[in-house]
């Protein structure tokens, strides 16, 4: 096929213990892109990495590379390198001998690697440290020496395996914009697997979401966050109010009880389907000038906004405002057309949008509570 | 103050068990019958250094069999799933828990020359083999008693590796050959150390398997010593000063080895 694919992944399907963990995926990543797997643990994008690296075999379907079928290809032939979740350096060598690990493999002379070594250490700032002991460095630093590591090699795929999950805050951000300077620098193509939206937000050209096994929405972040493509999306990427609508005519639906006018058009007459609205669209207005008002149930303060729980008839909705509101305070919602994004029903409906709990787990802790209740009262 | 309290009865064992009988020992091998310094017995220890050199090159041979032996086996048993692994690990500990003199002496009837081996090389029509009082009977013995001091420190290294190591260097372009003689090898190097010394220490010093599989004529350090204090040539003064010798040559030889280590400051091992 004509593309410009590097990595191309054709129907893989992958069972561990009969547990499928891919289905059927079908994935293309163009050649110099930044791209991000993003999706919850046990998604499957460790393992669409590793499928990548040559560390999994599928049980079915394709890997191509420039066009050619790897699937029988060990690790050590691929021209792809890996940067590990816990780093992986060579306990016993020094920071020089683990960068220049790979160059040694590939017998390079000791003057061109003298070369690398030090080009690709001035690049991650660790140009004073070829002679320390990789265990005396802090973890930020033994990250860089293991993405010195891989860029030595000269790779045309760099994956990385949530690189930075084990950094705190602060460094993680710094790691953010000088692991996209790299990559820009470099041209290389990044695979890029973590479970933090934000990082992959800020950081990609493209962002491929999975759950179960199988992508959900593959586009750039602004698609993903803006255009989320069903439930999931929408309540992975952000935080967003989901509510059962349905599609009366083009640029017209119901919502919570009320009609809205919206921009979205295409959808069957009376179709059901899921609203999403972010808590950051909403304007909150006096009760009385709107037809969407509910009551204040908890406020928290959030640092550059205040986060707004709401009773609407039942519905808990999110809105983030600069506006302190007093819990209890009877408030009025003010929705945008242009702030309604419209989904047809998936597998998720249902599933995500109330803001009774922001965790699954807590919310089956919280029915089974109910449930408990109510055996108490028979 | 507390912990000092604690660790007294221990150094008041130590003293008792350890301290005191190094100084006599040490005491003895610079004194005579009557009590008054010499170096005689020091001297006289140059008379056996044909013992001290069959001593040490079979301790050598016997450490260098356990590690071939032992390597690929604790290789083996660190890659096999976990339930296996304690499988395995029992069966290396399984001949530990017999007695060791009842062991040896097993092998001496097996390897006689109408031992079972024998009886059953005649059985099946081909010729016996003469097996035992020979020096590879004694080494066959060190091997057999001293390989799980190899295996266990070596296994114990192994397993530790993370497997994550193992695949970087593969990704870094290292097929499987690499992969073990750049990293596994390196990485387990605390293993193979502390597996020479717990193998080589008692084979250099031991007496009982050469005296039952090696007959009178392969003489080591232990049984020149044995003779010295229980056997006919009664002479705790000469056998305090080979003791003494013995003692130093195996520091040395440690010493030796604990430079290799150096650089492969890799955490593991069983070092005593």
């Amino acid at each position: 096929m004509g593309d410009n694919s590097i990595i191309r992944l054709e129907n893989i399907t992958v069972s561990f213990d009969g547990e499928q963990v891919l289905k059927n995926l079908n994935l293309s990543i163009r050649d110099g892109e930044f791209v991000t797997l993003l999706g919850p643990s046990g998604c499957g994008k460790t393992t669409t990495l590793r499928i990548i690296g040559g560390f999994v075999k599928p049980d079915a379907g394709d890997v191509f590379f420039n066009g050619k079928k790897i699937n029988d290809l060990p690790p050590h032939k691929r021209e792809v390198n890996t940067i590990f979740q816990k780093y992986a350096l060579f306990p016993h060598l020094n920071v020089y001998d683990n960068v220049a690990f790979g160059m040694r493999v590939h017998k390079k002379s000791e003057k061109q690697v003298k070369e690398t070594v030090r080009e690709m250490l001035a690049m991650v700032n660790l140009s004073g440290f070829a002679n320390r002991n990789v265990n005396s460095l802090s973890g930020g630093q033994q990250q860089r020496v293991a993405i010195a590591r891989a860029l030595a090699n000269d790779p045309k795929v760099l994956l990385l395996d949530e690189p930075l999950g084990a950094l705190d805050l602060k460094l993680r951000k710094d790691m953010q914009v000088e692991l996209k300077k790299i990559q820009k620098a470099t041209g290389i193509t990044f695979i890029f697997v973590t479970h933090d939206q934000e990082e992959a937000l800020s950081m990609s050209d493209t962002v491929v979401v999975m759950d179960s096994g199988e992508i959900q929405q593959i586009g750039t972040p602004e698609d993903i966050y803006n255009e989320p493509a069903n439930a999931f999306v929408a309540d992975f990427i952000g935080e967003s109010n989901i509510l059962d609508g349905v599609m009366l005519e083009d640029y017209l639906c119901s919502f919570a009880g009320k009609k809205f006018r919206c921009v979205d058009a295409g959808f069957q007459k009376n179709e059901n389907v899921d609203v999403v609205i972010r808590p950051e669209d909403i304007d909150v207005v006096e009760a009385d000038s709107t037809h969407l008002t509910g009551v204040v149930t908890n406020v928290t303060f959030k640092g550059v906004h205040f986060e707004i729980i709401v009773d609407v008839e039942d519905f808990k909705w999110m809105i983030q405002s600069t506006d302190y509101q007093p819990v209890g305070a009877k408030i009025g919602l003010l929705i945008q057309p242009e702030d309604i994004h419209i989904m047809k029903k998936s597998v998720y409906s249902g599933t995500f949008g109330d803001y009774s709990t922001f965790s699954d787990e807590m919310e089956e802790d919280v029915a089974k509570e109910e449930e408990a209740e109510r055996e108490d009262e028979v | 103050m507390k912990s000092k309290a604690l660790s007294a009865p221990y150094i008041v064992w130590m003293c008792i068990f350890i301290i005191v009988p190094l100084f006599l020992v040490a005491y003895f091998a610079f004194t005579d019958k009557t009590g008054a310094f010499t170096l005689e017995n020091i001297i006289q220890v140059g008379q056996y250094s044909d013992v001290f050199l069959r001593s040490i090159w079979m301790g050598a041979l016997a450490t260098l069999f356990s590690l071939v032996l032992g390597y690929p086996l604790a290789y083996i048993i660190s890659r096999s799933s976990l339930r296996h692994q304690s499988v395995l690990i029992m069966l290396v500990m399984l001949p530990m828990w017999m007695n060791f003199l009842l062991r040896t002496y097993a092998w001496m009837t097996l390897l006689e020359d109408n031992g079972m081996i024998n009886n059953f090389l005649a059985a099946i029509g081909l010729p016996r083999l003469h097996m035992i009082n020979t020096a590879g009977a004694v080494v066959f013995g060190m091997v057999y008693d001293y390989l799980p001091f190899m295996i266990l420190p070596l296994y114990t290294v192994l397993m530790k590796i993370d497997r994550s190591v193992i695949e970087a260097a593969q990704d870094l372009g290292a097929n499987s050959r690499k992969v073990f003689l750049k990293v596994t090898v390196p990485m387990s190097m605390p293993g193979i150390i502390s597996g020479i010394t717990m193998v080589f220490v008692p084979a250099v010093s031991t007496f009982i398997i050469s005296k039952m599989l090696g007959g009178g004529s392969n003489l080591l350090i232990g049984d020149l010593i044995d003779m010295q204090f229980l056997g006919n040539a009664y002479n705790p003064y000469l056998g305090s000063a080979i003791s003494l010798v013995l003692m130093v040559l195996i520091l040395i030889c440690m010493g030796i080895m604990n430079q290799f280590d150096e650089d492969g400051s890799a955490e593991g091992g069983m070092m005593p």
